[in-house]
């Protein structure tokens, strides 16, 4: 257990100062869509609800799966979608494409 | 490891490769919308991939959650108007948490029916997921109800407040830390959970409606723990490095808005602000002060003879939808040689750069979009300041008045144009309740009405000079 835990928060801790030092960069014009794209990312925990739906323990961690998979497809389908409906709208002159 | 375990494992390290790209190119407006379907294709490949685990058995429950998921999801955002984008980031940071809380749930259960594999690193995690989770859920959807309106906007207080909330939120830890130490107990657990989406609530009334950009990226980072902290239950990295990742952003943004009203974090979530202020400032208006209201003629005039016009817009321009007419108006401007630039302040509007998407879905070019440092040493040379919306971003009390509850705020330079027109419905204080200054400099002339009605009659009047 130590060892996997220890590699884990590695992990963890690495990732968030990596986070740190990309985001940093990203300017304010940005910020809405950075928000929203970091929101779909946060959709990864579709990957917990998939494995918790589809392995047939029982009823409850079944439904409760199903519900994960649907707030989770929401929150990636939504969130990415949403960006890219933003992001599409940025130009840098009138008109441009 | 089989091979079917390698592969899975590659194919999340390169959708974990493609999130932090994704973010990279979000640094350029050009590679930005790249970017973003790079991030989109990293996540179609983890889903994939997660597919061939070898623990999944059926499939029906996973292609019927798939589906009415991503189609709610996808009518969602493109329905959604860009004046509702911070509603529309709160609830999907809601449900980003709530699916994190539900996988260490249903976790949970699989532990109690079968503890021999649990560990104590696990059962913390999942304590730690159900309670992140949780709370971004349910502080996410007050959020989202202030800003649209269906929850009071102003802060909800009662006494001893903070200390009651202090006292809910030790009862959350000592459930969590009695169910480390003795797994089971689902009617402890649900304690947990419940007391979690109370605590959300609890935290969330009260703070205000000028606050949310702060809370709407608090919680952000907090649907960034979640995940990571799912991450920890499922021994999953791509769950913990992307957690992180969101985590790291919603902190960073936290920080800039915070730093952007100078008022600590603790300030912001504990202060209640908005509530008081609201109170005080009823004295204020006592004060006898003149404005000097304009009409859109003579406005006209002024912009039209002007050579650099700075438009100031605010959450005021969001709640009236004038964003199309603000950039008619610079049209119009341009057409007569007048330089128009937009000077947006980080917490102006509802969300941080809630100000830009708006303009920009209004066709501005981004290039005429101006952070305050870009811009502030300019409104001395603008021959006129358009304020549309705004208000406590460009108050001059901030600059010296120790009592102004937003003492010490980086405000926009807006006072030193030579002229400034403030496009205001009415002289009520805005939503923080503050009297501001500029309003009553000699320089400044008031056009009362609604902002779209406002900018209309401009546009006539500077088509007919």
């Amino acid at each position: 257990m130590t060892e996997a835990l220890l590699a884990a928060l590695y992990i963890f801790v690495i990732a968030m100062f990596l986070g740190f030092a990309v985001i940093t960069k990203v300017p304010p014009l940005l910020h809405t869509p950075l928000m929203s794209g970091s929101n779909a990312i946060s959709g990864i925990t579709i990957i917990g609800a998939l494995i918790v739906a589809g392995r047939q323990e029982g009823w409850l961690q079944t439904i409760l799966g199903l519900i994960a998979i649907i707030l989770a497809m929401i929150n990636v389908v939504g969130g990415y979608l949403v960006t890219d409906r933003m992001l599409q709208m940025f130009k840098r002159k009138p008109g441009e494409k | 490891m089989a091979l079917r375990e390698v592969l899975i494992a590659l194919a999340y390290m390169i959708a974990s490769a493609c999130f932090v790209i994704g973010l990279m190119w979000l640094q350029s407006p050009k590679r930005a919308r790249a970017g973003n379907m790079l991030s989109a294709l990293g996540m179609l490949l983890a889903i994939i991939a997660t597919l061939f685990v070898s623990g999944i058995k059926d499939y029906s429950v996973i292609i019927i959650g798939m589906i009415i998921g991503s189609a709610l999801g996808a009518v969602m955002a493109y329905t959604v108007k860009m004046t509702a984008m911070p509603q529309m980031v709160g609830i999907l940071n809601g449900f980003g948490g709530g699916a994190s809380a539900l996988v260490a749930a249903a976790e949970f259960f699989k532990y109690v029916a079968d503890p021999s594999t649990l560990t104590p690193d696990v059962s913390v995690s999942i304590m730690l997921a159900m309670v992140v989770g949780s709370v971004t859920l349910s502080g996410s959807m007050i959020a989202a109800g202030k800003l649209q309106g269906i929850v009071h906007e102003r802060p909800i207080t009662y006494p001893f407040q903070n200390i009651i909330n202090l006292i809910f939120f030790l009862t959350i830890v000592a459930a969590g830390v009695f169910l480390v130490a003795s797994f089971g107990h689902p009617w402890v657990f649900l304690y947990l959970t419940v007391a979690a989406l109370v605590f959300g609530v609890l935290f969330t009334i009260p703070i205000g409606g000028a606050d949310m950009p702060v809370v709407i990226c608090f919680l952000n980072a907090l649907s960034g723990v979640a995940a990571a902290m799912a991450g920890f239950v499922i021994k999953n990295n791509a769950l913990i490095i992307a957690g992180s990742l969101v985590g790291a952003s919603g902190i960073i943004l936290t920080q800039i808005m915070c730093w952007a009203m100078n008022r600590p974090i603790t300030n912001v979530l504990f202060g209640a602000f908005g509530a008081v202020t609201a109170a005080s400032s009823a004295t204020a208006t006592a004060t006898k002060k003149t404005v000097r209201p304009i009409q859109p003629d003579e406005a006209a005039i002024l912009l039209a003879y002007a050579q650099l016009v700075i438009i100031v817009p605010g959450y005021g321009m969001a709640v009236s939808q004038a964003q199309h007419a603000v950039r008619q108006l610079a049209d119009e401007l341009a057409k007569r040689g007048v330089t128009v630039k937009y000077a947006i302040h980080p917490v102006a509007g509802r969300m941080p750069g809630h100000m830009n998407v708006l303009l920009a879905e209004a066709n501005v070019p981004y290039e005429q979009l101006y952070d305050m440092d870009q811009i502030n040493d300019e409104f001395q040379n603008a021959d006129v300041a358009l304020i549309v919306g705004a208000n406590d971003v460009v108050n001059p009390a901030a600059r010296y008045d120790k009592s102004s509850p937003i003492y010490g705020m980086p405000i926009l330079n807006a006072d030193h144009a030579k002229h400034i027109i403030v496009l205001k419905r009415s002289m009520n204080p805005g939503f923080a309740g503050i009297e501001n200054e500029l309003f009553y400099n000699e320089k400044t002339r008031m056009l009362f009405g609604d902002a779209k009605e406002s900018l209309t009659k401009l546009i006539n009047e500077v088509k007919n000079l």
